[in-house]
């Protein structure tokens, strides 16, 4: 799966891990639990940030800790901890049955009944996992890092009409040992890696606005910042001449346009309408309070038409650099891929042992992950990806077939209902599409719609030479909060009859 | 709270960081959390879980011919071994850095806190000694009428001990706890949510939450579809404040300054000293402000557009962001305060609007709904930016949108997708009511400590209907 040459990292390994783990195990046992697991996390993250071509801040945070999980009684137990002392991990682990206990009183107190069973799970005995990267980034030295940031911003600054610059370069290192009471353990290491640019243009009456780089976060190391997976030269010599005609741009009339949407825009789109719509623990109810819940109920498995004959999504956690992608998840089930969305119609959706067995499912799909060593691990969203048509247009032709419509490029805002119904996003390109052929671009344009309708109007579906892996450092769910990373493969689409907002009337201008 | 004893002292490891710099100026924050959460859905516990964490952050300051340059960094679990490497780490930063434009000398002279060397509060599952057993009773309570709960509650308690090579000890101990309560009919069609910010969980009551979403959940037995458009709408206190929480994250005193952001001048310059708000309204942040205390002095672990890590320690006083209807204030550090020009005003953790009003919202919905329909909101959700020009904001109505006709609840209506910008809204604001603590929904992952009137407001525009409930 992973074509990584590294070996996994020395330090990480030099730590007690199964020490730890057989000491929190035991004594979780000792104690009665049904089921046990042991996760100990390092995950190192750097930050740079510069502000027009100078260092405005950085910051190398590593978080070291671990977690005990347990099934007891029937109910879930959960503590973490720092102390990497075989007493303290015990301790840890008490502490886990004594929480436990307290939410089997605070059950009895209601009156029910409903006992926590995971899905089984093959046992996976000391098995290892790295991700695919050339450079690990925390090989780099920090001059380099910033040095490279500095060039690519005194590049853009010094092109005709740009006011100001910000950078930022985002890296992380993850690694992970997993352990639990059936047997299975893995070690694993994960990089990850987010170069981004933002120019902005304040002109002499006070006019402003922006345009970001759209290279998307990837699970690629320091490679990818110098030329491998993408294009940063092409992309930095264009940025100046797009944002000056965004500024010169007339505002966009509301109303119903055709719409080709790119992959840089759709990605986010499908992360919203189609991932966070296809966590079974959301369609259970199970984040009902604070993420939402689906309006593709478990009930409609099978039956419900979510978009048109031309949608195939997939569900996986193996995609090669992939951010959400890894050999084995935080509960120990192996990394699998699977349908979602099959020729327009839901046929799954994304699990974790314990909503699995809820459900009648054989085996989690292996979607649980925890963002930290002191956070319990949640259903968390797989690598969610449209599949192009294997025959399929390239962008040129799909805007080809528009009459009068807009291509939308790079995501920007974005926000959808508490069930997955009714969306908005901008970007951060819109071009006008006249008789198949673009027109210069649009400002003040939003686009609306509800995750049905829109994903039923798709009528034409770019081809695999279209589709780019997008995706996210951070998509936040559960409570207490929890960031994760995740990506998501597309080709480019044509949608037809889409609501467009002109965003300068909505602000009542 | 409890107190704890373990071999190292936090302000033991704060000194002997301190000793072992060889940088020209060094600042070590000590971070010791712990937290305890119980989560349910369907009226029964679903996750919970205790935690502690320890983080040392090392700041070391290096000049050079060009400038100062500082290095960040921040370790977890960090034993007397991993000390020398992670004081070492941070020098190393430094020197690998260009200059740090945001360099100035580190702070002096703060009174150093009584409580430096006492051991760090902690918090654990004994918060919810009384709460816990409660929240059962009214899982039992609700499942006999009807209703199902979901919802959350979390206590953290971080101390966090700052200690810098210029001779300051400073300490603050926060707590931050939330509860959220959300009742939903059986078939997930009416759903109703109240949410609480508290410090140690005596003061908040499950049953006396359980009871005022049952009366919500009553008012949406009858249900009325209305369409998009603009109208009068009460914002309930937690709205505002997620509505005035986004608009203060996008105070940037520098980013203003050059022009970028709705509190920029055309032309140049900010807008401080513009009449933002018709109705004298005062938005206001104070570390000391009773119910809502917040560190008293700058703890910035990274240098951010409106924090500096040379700031650290730096005493935060109360500033009034917006007086009586005028915009008085933007963020800055040190560093934005001279290249802008503006004061130099940190912001403290906590945000309160004052307008002078003293109707509850009970009262205010009395007056609504006189001339057409009013609506009377619980909350918003998935807030985000549409245009930073005007701090144009879209996001959506949730947990319950009350029809008020003739300053009665008469029903609840679907909800909606608005596009609003918090900064038009104060100035065509119609009335304020009293001010009272709140839970900001939408943010309460990361402000929790606010106090908001109701507003009432003629024209809210909800852009699009919204199927969700």
């Amino acid at each position: 799966m992973s074509k990584s040459v590294h070996s996994l990292d020395d330090g990480f390994l030099a730590l007690p891990l199964s020490a730890l783990a057989d000491a929190a195990l035991a004594r979780a046992r000792a104690l009665g639990a049904e089921h046990a697991d042991f996760r100990l996390e390092r995950v190192r993250s750097a930050a740079l940030r510069l502000k027009d071509a100078k260092l405005a801040g950085s910051t190398d945070t590593t978080d070291l800790g671990y977690a005990v999980r347990v099934v007891h009684g029937g109910a879930w137990g959960f503590a973490a901890g720092v102390d990497l002392t075989m007493d303290a991990a015990a301790r840890v682990a008490a502490r886990a049955v004594a929480m436990a206990k307290l939410s089997a009183r605070v059950i009895a107190a209601a009156g029910a009944d409903e006992r926590v069973e995971l899905a089984p799970e093959p046992v996976h005995a000391e098995k290892t996992w790295i991700s695919a990267y050339e450079v690990n980034p925390f090989d780099v030295p920090d001059a380099d890092k910033t040095g490279l940031l500095t060039e690519w911003s005194e590049r853009l600054l010094a092109a005709p009409g740009i006011s100001h610059v910000d950078a930022s370069l985002l890296a992380v290192q993850e690694n992970k040992f997993y352990a639990d009471t059936a047997g299975t353990s893995t070690t694993q290491q994960r990089v990850r890696m987010h170069p981004e640019l933002t120019a902005v243009t304040v002109t002499d009456s006070g006019d402003f606005d922006s345009m970001r780089t759209l290279a998307p976060p990837a699970g690629r190391g320091w490679e990818y910042a110098t030329g491998t997976g993408w294009d940063w030269d092409e992309e930095l010599a264009r940025i100046p001449g797009w944002l000056a005609e965004k500024l010169a741009a007339p505002s966009v009339e509301a109303g119903s346009y055709d719409l080709v949407v790119d992959p840089s825009n759709l990605w986010l789109t499908i992360h919203e309408s189609v991932g966070h719509a296809t966590e079974l623990d959301r369609a259970l109810g199970y984040e009902a309070a604070y993420a939402g819940t689906s309006f593709a109920t478990f009930d409609q498995l099978g039956t419900l038409r979510y978009g048109s004959g031309l949608m195939n999504v997939t569900g996986d956690r193996t995609a090669e650099h992939g951010l959400a992608s890894i050999g084995y998840d935080d509960e120990g089930v192996q990394a699998q891929s699977w349908d979602l969305v099959r020729e327009g119609v839901l046929v799954g959706y994304q699990t974790d042992r314990r909503i699995a067995k809820l459900t009648g499912f054989d085996r989690s799909n292996g979607c649980a992950y925890a963002d930290s060593p002191a956070h319990v691990p949640v259903q968390r969203m797989a690598n969610v990806s449209l599949q192009p048509a294997p025959e399929g247009p390239t962008t040129e032709e799909l805007i080809g077939e528009v009459e009068r419509g807009i291509y939308v490029v790079g995501d920007r805002s974005w926000s959808i209902d508490m069930q997955r119904y009714n969306f908005q996003f901008t970007a951060q390109r819109f071009f006008r599409i006249e008789n198949g052929r673009l027109a210069g671009q649009l400002k003040d344009v939003a686009y609306q719609a509800t995750t049905t309708d829109f994903w039923g109007s798709m009528s034409a579906i770019g081809g695999p030479e279209t589709y780019v892996l997008g995706g996210t450092f951070s998509c936040g769910k559960a409570q207490p909060g929890q960031s994760a990373s995740v990506s998501h493969g597309c080709p480019s689409a044509l949608f037809r009859n889409v609501n467009i907002l002109n965003t300068t009337q909505e602000a009542g201008r | 709270m409890t107190r704890t004893t373990r071999t190292t002292e936090p302000h033991e490891t704060v000194e002997r960081a301190l000793e072992l710099s060889r940088a020209d100026g060094c600042v070590v924050i000590a971070d010791e959390e712990s937290s305890a959460n119980l989560r349910w859905a369907g009226n029964a516990l679903t996750t919970n879980g205790e935690t502690r964490g320890r983080t040392l952050t090392v700041i070391a300051t290096v000049g050079g011919r060009e400038g100062t340059a500082s290095g960040v960094v921040s370790r977890a679990a960090v034993t007397a071994d991993d000390l020398e490497p992670l004081v070492r780490a941070a020098e190393a930063a430094a020197r690998e850095s260009g200059p740090a434009q945001d360099a100035r000398p580190l702070v002096e002279g703060v009174p150093h806190s009584a409580d430096f060397a006492e051991p760090p509060a902690e918090t654990s599952s004994d918060v919810f000694a009384a709460f816990a057993p409660a929240l059962g009773e009214s899982f039992a309570r609700a499942r006999a009428g009807g209703r199902q709960l979901y919802g959350f509650a979390n206590h953290t308690l971080t101390s966090t001990y700052l200690g810098t090579s210029t001779g300051l000890r400073l300490r603050h101990d926060q707590p931050t706890g939330t509860l959220e309560l959300n009742a939903k009919s059986p078939d997930r069609t009416k759903s109703a949510w109240a949410g609480r910010s508290t410090r140690d969980f005596t003061d908040v009551d499950p049953a006396e939450l359980d009871a005022e979403l049952a009366q919500r959940l009553a008012w949406a037995e009858r249900t009325v579809e209305l369409p998009a458009g603009r109208y009068e709408t009460l914002l309930p206190p937690s709205a505002v404040a997620d509505l005035l929480v986004y608009m203060f994250w996008s105070a940037s005193g520098r980013d203003a300054h050059e022009g970028r952001t709705v509190f920029s001048k055309p032309g140049g310059g900010t807008r401080v000293g513009e009449k933002l708000a018709g109705l004298p309204l005062t938005l206001r942040s104070d570390p000391a402000e009773p119910g809502l205390e917040s560190a008293p002095f700058v703890v910035a672990h990274a240098s951010t557009d409106d924090w500096s890590v040379f700031d650290n320690g730096l005493p935060v006083g109360p500033t009034d962001w917006v007086r009586e209807g005028t915009l008085q204030h933007l963020l800055t550090s040190r560093f934005t305060g001279d290249l802008t020009g503006l004061p130099v005003t940190p912001e403290a953790d906590n945000l309160v609007l004052d307008g002078g009003g003293t109707k509850s919202l009970d009262e205010m919905v009395a007056g609504l709904g006189h001339d057409g329909p009013g609506l009377l909101l619980t909350c918003l959700w998935y807030i985000r930016e549409v245009d930073p020009a005007t701090l144009l904001l879209t996001g959506l109505t949730r947990d319950g949108v009350y029809l008020v006709e003739k300053g009665e609840v008469t029903g609840a209506v679907n909800n909606f997708r608005f596009n609003e910008s918090p900064v038009d809204l104060l100035g065509r604001a119609a009335e304020a009511g009293a001010t009272e603590r709140t839970l900001p929904r939408e943010w309460g992952d990361w402000f929790t400590r606010a106090a908001m009137p109701p507003v009432r407001v003629p024209d809210f525009n909800m852009s699009s209907v919204s199927q969700g409930v």
